[in-house]
């Protein structure tokens, strides 16, 4: 083995770290105490990611003929790829350039000066005892299969599958319901322009049924994802419609001549029926009706055939036989687009959902409002004929209330404005919006609230304590009574509407977190999906080749749906076009002779990249699935298993570095705070 | 089952129906309560806001006795029928629990008398919380044998019982349903009461009279809206309020409202089969006999057949099945 020669760089960071840190301090006494374990040169630089930075580095390199480099500066998380980059170009394997965060666990969370050189020397040390034992390492390349999954086709499932699907490549787009379009297709008009939704959506609805380059797969969900990024494995069930897609002429005359009339909680929100054989709306994509086993007198009861006995097509379109079909695709990589779920209303007995008829939810009265809906578009009250003369509009009703969730469900404001509006049009009635804080940001967003002020809409700021049909003053017999603390006058008030709008909260769908787990990512606390960076990368999950766009991120209105759908989209197409992708070789393996096959490491790995060899009774990883993440290597009772990168050699020899310091021996009093 | 029990002052004196109902239906549901030896007054809802700490100890010292006197064994459960008296030994017990200078001071205290208390040794419960959760709906529904058919019931639960709703509640703070079941297990037909849980005045009676009939007449009217035959409730004050001042409201306000006000351990004690005067029947002001006569042996069949609505009326939502 050829001698180590270590460079070690100590950065400035400007302030940042120079601030708190004896950088020239710490340099000086790393090239002169770290000499014994191999350092040959060390330097401080005001910004040591900066070209010329870099190029102090690679300098040293090829003069000092350094084999080795240690980077004191950031977190790895921000400039490690920089340095590795640098050391790549003067011709060391980027695995042999080690980085030691003085930032982030250095200077950004200590004040005492003395303290934080201290540390910084400590972890310095520790750097350069563990890359003296780092190996060098090649990337591992895997493939790119070009097909995507996307799933859920709302707005910014249908954005993305179109975006890659225009670009040439195949995509599958699956959805649960019957037909695409998800709750945009529900709602009649959008904000802030009042264009109707069904006017933009259904042309891009088309575009997907119709794509040479898209399959597109309704009534389906996935069971089951294999495989890694680039070459996924995916197990999908498609639910029988009981409608053959190859005959049906989407006449709908089955649908007419069923005698079966159910409340649609689906579609219509619980407002408006469906018959057994139904299909959405009239622009459902596909156009075939299918079949609601749960309710056809059929399925139940074993007659009736109406639908069969009235189908013109030749062959006849309805199949009662028909099953589920379990399909298995391959694809590159995956976008999930699987939306939100509505805030259950009824979870708050004191606004009266479901006690007191004249109280709707958002989404029944974005179908009231819808021309296709229940009611043609008609603003009516429970009992279908008629029209509210006072309106009420609850806001944040499950939102930014630590009972339910704590979070705001952005929408909201947006969409009471836009009911408040819709009211007035319909029926020119008295709308009181009662709000907790008017949030109208982004692009002519404001201009619309100021709009509706103009209408002359009533705002109280100030929480509902209950919507109630108790009357208690003159004027109240007969209406609804919104109670609220007016917070602007400081006083209680109670408006008696006719009608309550519950502008409900979004949620993560009730199986987010199955869904989560079944393609290896995260939920935050709030049962959304977690992604890569809140900021820098919103779009990519900590899972390789899984994307996710829309409202299963986060509460999200249409024109961020629509955003996060495209950009999910280009960061595929871009994995796709350059058809392999290098992966970090950072890996856990396993020894197989070691492995006593006790299969503690099955069930841990949050990647599932472990496998289980019956036949030789050891334990596999696969390489191009495994993260890194360690999880395993620390589990394994036998020690069977190791990290590259991540060796208990490289770990000791780091530990031994930082507690070569004598920190604790009272010199420096704060030192407990330090984390060890 | 055994309980520990804290009668409070009210059940001594004019809540004695509620005392005596609660004791006969322990019978037949197979309850024991073991009472509290030597306890003394909760503070009612004034003592906390004159002085909290002296408040609190008067509180723990009947904690202190209960845990002392072991009354069920290592459950060590305290079952308290007033409202009042639940609340402030439930929040003296938490609050002790979450703040270690009051558990320091109130024990200062109470070692005076050669007392102590550790927060959390006894279980606070209120009567109507054991009857539904430890008892069951069912398990009630099977004693009934003589039910309640054909009575309209307004359930009543006051604001104590439930709140404050940061603290651990058994029922929902805002719009509590266990009253309404329990109600509805005995045969009874239950009113889907809005002021379910509005104050009833309190002791403002004694400090703001206009104030306090004000709030007991929106309860009174919203029963009388809504057909209620009886409000059934589960708090002394709250039964003293809207029965004794029924007839104030009625001078102050220019009405005549009637409407009999009984505790729901006596309701019980009806449909169980025990006789009235077990019960503390009659010691209503408004006598309770009228409405009491309307019970019917049958469930009376729907009078008006439901009539389809008409086409154009919108689905209600649907609700989660009642258990």
């Amino acid at each position: 083995m050829t001698e180590e020669r270590i460079g070690v760089y100590v950065c400035h960071c400007g302030t940042n770290i120079a601030g708190t840190v004896d950088v020239e301090e710490v340099s000086k006494w790393a090239g002169e105490k770290l000499k014994k374990d191999g350092v040959v040169v060390s330097r401080d630089y005001k910004f040591m990611c900066s070209s010329l930075g870099q190029e102090l580095i690679q300098a040293d390199i090829k003069e000092k003929s350094l084999n080795r480099v240690v980077v004191a500066a950031c977190s790895p998380h921000l400039h490690e790829k920089t340095f590795r980059t640098a050391c790549q170009k003067a011709d060391i394997n980027p695995y042999l350039c080690e980085m030691v965060s003085i930032r982030e666990q250095v200077s950004w969370v200590h004040t005492d000066k003395r303290v934080a050189t201290e540390k910084a020397k400590a972890l310095i040390s520790g750097g350069v005892l563990r890359v003296a034992k780092d190996e060098p390492l090649e990337a591992i390349h895997v493939p790119i299969n070009p097909a995507t999954l996307i799933v859920g086709a709302g707005i910014a499932g249908i954005q993305a599958a179109l975006e890659i699907a225009d670009s040439g490549f195949p995509v599958y787009l699956v959805e649960r319901d019957s037909s695409i379009g998800g709750h945009m297709a529900q709602f009649d008009k959008t904000f802030p322009t009042l264009d109707c939704a069904a006017c933009i959506l259904t042309p891009k609805m088309v575009d997907a049924g119709d794509h040479p380059n898209i399959t597109l797969l309704t009534l389906s969900e996935i069971e089951q994802v294999d495989g890694y990024v680039g070459n996924f494995t995916v197990t999908i069930r498609k639910g029988a419609r009981y409608v053959k897609e190859d005959v049906c002429t989407g006449c709908g005359i089955c649908i007419e001549k069923c005698p079966i009339k159910v409340i649609d909680t689906n579609f219509e929100a619980g407002l408006g029926y469906r018959k057994a054989i139904y299909r959405n709306f009239p622009q459902a994509i596909p156009k075939y009706p299918a079949i609601d086993t749960e309710h056809c007198t059929y399925f139940l009861h074993g007659k009736c055939k109406a639908c069969q006995l009235f189908c013109p097509t030749q062959p006849n379109s309805i199949d009662f036989e028909q099953q589920d079909e379990v399909i298995q695709i391959e694809v590159g990589n995956i976008i999930l687009a699987t939306g939100y779920d509505l805030f259950n209303s009824r979870r708050i007995p004191q606004y009266g959902y479901g006690r007191l008829a004249n109280v709707f939810t958002s989404l029944e009265f974005e179908r009231m409002c819808n021309a296709a809906g229940p009611t043609e578009g008609k603003v009516f009250l429970r009992d279908g004929i008629t029209q509210p003369k006072t309106v009420g509009i609850i806001h944040c009703v499950g939102s930014r209330d630590k009972h339910y969730n704590n979070y705001c469900s952005v929408i909201c404001c947006m969409q009471s404005l836009k009911f408040a509006h819709l009211v007035k049009e319909h029926t020119g009635a008295e709308v009181y919006e009662f709000y907790i804080d008017m949030r109208t940001a982004f692009k002519d967003y404001d201009e619309f609230y100021q709009r509706v002020l103009q209408e002359g809409v009533h705002f109280i700021r100030g929480r509902v304590a209950e919507v109630t049909d108790a009357a208690r003053l003159p004027g109240e017999e007969g209406k609804l009574i919104i109670q609220a603390e007016d917070t602007l006058i400081g006083k209680q008030r109670r408006i008696p509407v006719d009608m309550v709008i519950l502008s409900a909260g979004l949620e993560p769908r009730a199986d987010s977190e199955e869904v989560a787990k079944k393609f290896g990512i995260s939920c935050s606390s709030n049962g959304f999906f977690i992604e890569k960076h809140p900021k820098l990368d919103p779009i990519s999950t900590l899972t390789e080749g899984i994307f996710i766009a829309g409202a299963c991120q986060g509460p999200k209105d249409i024109p961020a749906s629509v955003t996060q759908g495209a950009a999910a989209a280009a960061r595929v197409l871009g994995r796709i076009q350059s058809k392999e992708l290098a992966l970090e070789p950072i890996r856990a393996s396993v020894i197989e002779e070691r492995c006593s096959g006790c299969r503690i490491c099955n069930d841990l790995c949050p990647f599932n990249a472990i496998t289980f060899n019956e036949e030789l009774n050891v334990t596999n990883i696969n390489q191009a699935l495994c993260q890194g993440c360690g999880t395993c290597v620390a589990a394994c009772p036998s020690g069977a298993i190791s990290g590259t990168q991540f060796s208990d050699e490289q770990i000791l020899a780091q530990l031994d570095g930082i507690l070569s310091l004598p920190i604790n021996s009272g010199k420096v009093k704060t030192l407990e705070s330090v984390p060890a | 089952m055994k309980y520990g029990y804290y009668p409070g002052c009210s059940l001594e004196r004019n809540a004695i129906a509620y005392q005596q109902s609660t004791m006969a239906i322990a019978k037949p549901l197979g309850i024991e309560f073991i009472e509290v030896e030597d306890w003394n007054c909760c503070g009612a809802t004034e003592y906390f806001a004159i002085d909290a700490l002296a408040a609190y100890a008067l509180v723990g010292r009947n904690l202190a006795l209960a845990s002392q006197q072991k009354l069920n064994g290592d459950r060590n459960q305290l079952v308290a029928p007033c409202s009042a008296c639940f609340l402030n030994l439930y929040k003296t017990d938490h609050y002790m629990a979450e703040d270690n200078k009051l558990n320091a001071n109130v024990n200062e205290a109470l070692a005076a008398g050669g007392l102590h208390y550790d927060p959390g040794t006894v279980k606070v419960r209120h009567l109507l919380d054991i009857i539904v959760n430890d008892i069951g709906y069912e398990a009630i529904a099977e004693r009934v044998t003589k039910p309640l058919f054909n009575l309209r019931v307004a359930p009543y639960y006051g604001c104590m019982i439930v709140r404050p709703a940061s603290i651990e509640s058994f029922d929902n703070p805002e719009y509590p349903t266990s009253l309404d079941k329990l109600t509805h297990s005995l045969g009874a037909e239950v009113v889907d009461f809005p002021l379910k849980a509005h104050c009833c005045g309190g002791h403002m009676t004694q400090i703001s009279e206009n104030t306090a009939l004000e709030l007991i007449r929106r309860l009174l009217k919203n029963a009388a809206d809504y057909d209620a035959d009886m409000i059934v409730t589960l708090c002394p004050m709250c039964q003293l309020n809207l029965d004794a001042y029924q007839e104030n409201v009625n001078k102050h306000f220019g009405t005549n409202f009637h409407i009999p006000v009984l505790y729901f351990t006596q309701l019980m004690g009806l449909a169980f089969g025990l006789s009235a005067n077990n019960l503390g029947l009659g010691k209503e002001f408004i006598n309770a006999k009228p409405a009491l006569d309307k019970i019917s042996s049958e469930p009376l069949k729907k009078q008006r057949r439901k009539k389809r609505p008409p086409k154009e009326t919108l689905p209600m939502p649907t609700m989660p099945e009642e258990s």
